[in-house]
């Protein structure tokens, strides 16, 4: 028997990838984001109205990852912002690879600010970097309080969550300042936003900060 | 279930480093995965199963699995703590910025192979 040493990232050929999206990005000047949550927390819904805050002020570009159906996309262009659909078919994640093919779809000249939205998972996507400035995290309030400390890879992989339902908060037992104190204890560098795509409150807020990173 | 992925780039990160010409079978793939590396054992051993099975050289190849603990530094204290739970909270002195040193690893490290002299058939 013998035996031979690696010493390998297993993930090192998404890494790899990932790095030149990376570079791709940064000599276009285009800021990019990737969205993460679990299904139904609201991520397309943020994107819809931060389109609508930021339109004529900054040209987006979008990517959006599901399982099956071009739905978001549909939702995306309905707003007259390019969008491209990555269908994976089962997989629960996106992979660099993926948003590299979706990219010859994307005019990066035209682009300063592209955003990602992943697959709605809140475990699988956290591993695979995809180039983006920034994962953000979106939980809503439906979700429970303690959603952070049972998907902590998450919440420490990304640097701004985003708390979204809060016109919900009513109604719900979850508590949202315990919910925040959860994810700060995982990742005390979070930027945190509180949202609600109906009454559109902490938009504006979530929509200045964007604006002032891809302006930076 | 990205576990079938990661699996597929094990296979694929030791394919790498056979030998030439090897048609010795690898007998044990060694993975260290960190407790934070968001890994289930059971599915990366049930995904590495049925892509070994099918490809050459690995067939009857064995998944070992190394577990790392989960240790954060605290730079204001200077010392390690392995941690049960994810607060990322230094246990001395309270400090939250403390730094991650291990437990989020996920590697191949070795490989066995059987290299004890073949039958001519």
């Amino acid at each position: 028997m013998s035996v031979i040493t690696i010493e390998r990232k297993v993930l090192e050929k998404n890494d790899q990838i990932a790095q030149k999206n990376r570079e791709d990005f940064t000599a276009n000047n285009v800021f990019t984001i990737n969205i993460v949550s679990s299904p139904g927390s609201g991520k397309t819904s943020i994107l819809e109205r931060t389109i609508e805050h930021l339109k004529g002020k900054l040209n987006l570009s979008v990517i959006e990852g599901d399982v099956q159906t071009d739905n978001d996309a549909r939702r995306i262009s309905a707003l007259d912002v390019p969008a491209v659909q990555i269908v994976t078919h089962g997989g629960c994640h996106l992979e660099a690879r993926l948003v590299r093919d979706a990219m010859e779809n994307v005019d990066l000249q035209k682009t300063q600010l592209l955003v990602i939205e992943n697959v709605g998972n809140l475990v699988c996507p956290s591993n695979y970097d995809l180039g983006e400035a920034h994962k953000v995290v979106v939980v809503s309030t439906t979700e429970g309080d303690d959603k952070p400390i049972k998907y902590p890879n998450m919440f420490r992989n990304s640097s701004v969550l985003i708390i979204n339902k809060i016109d919900l908060v009513p109604y719900l037992n979850c508590n949202i300042d315990e919910l925040e104190n959860n994810a700060l204890q995982i990742n005390p560098s979070l930027k945190v936003f509180k949202t609600s795509c109906t009454t559109g409150d902490g938009i504006d807020e979530w929509c200045s900060w964007l604006e002032s990173q891809v302006l930076k | 279930m990205h576990e079938m992925s990661v699996a597929q780039n094990i296979i694929d990160i030791v394919l790498q480093h056979l030998p030439e010409e090897n048609s010795q079978p690898v007998q044990v793939v060694t993975v260290k995965i960190g407790k934070m590396a968001g890994i289930v054992p059971d599915s990366l051993e049930f995904g590495f199963q049925v892509i070994a099975s099918e490809t050459p050289h690995l067939e009857n190849a064995q998944l070992r699995m190394e577990f790392t603990p989960l240790i954060i530094h605290c730079p204001l204290c200077g010392k390690d703590f392995e941690i049960n739970d994810p607060y990322f909270i230094c246990p001395d002195c309270n400090n939250t910025n403390v730094e991650i040193k291990s437990g989020t690893e996920l590697q191949v490290t070795e490989i066995e192979i059987d290299d004890s002299p073949q039958e001519e058939s």
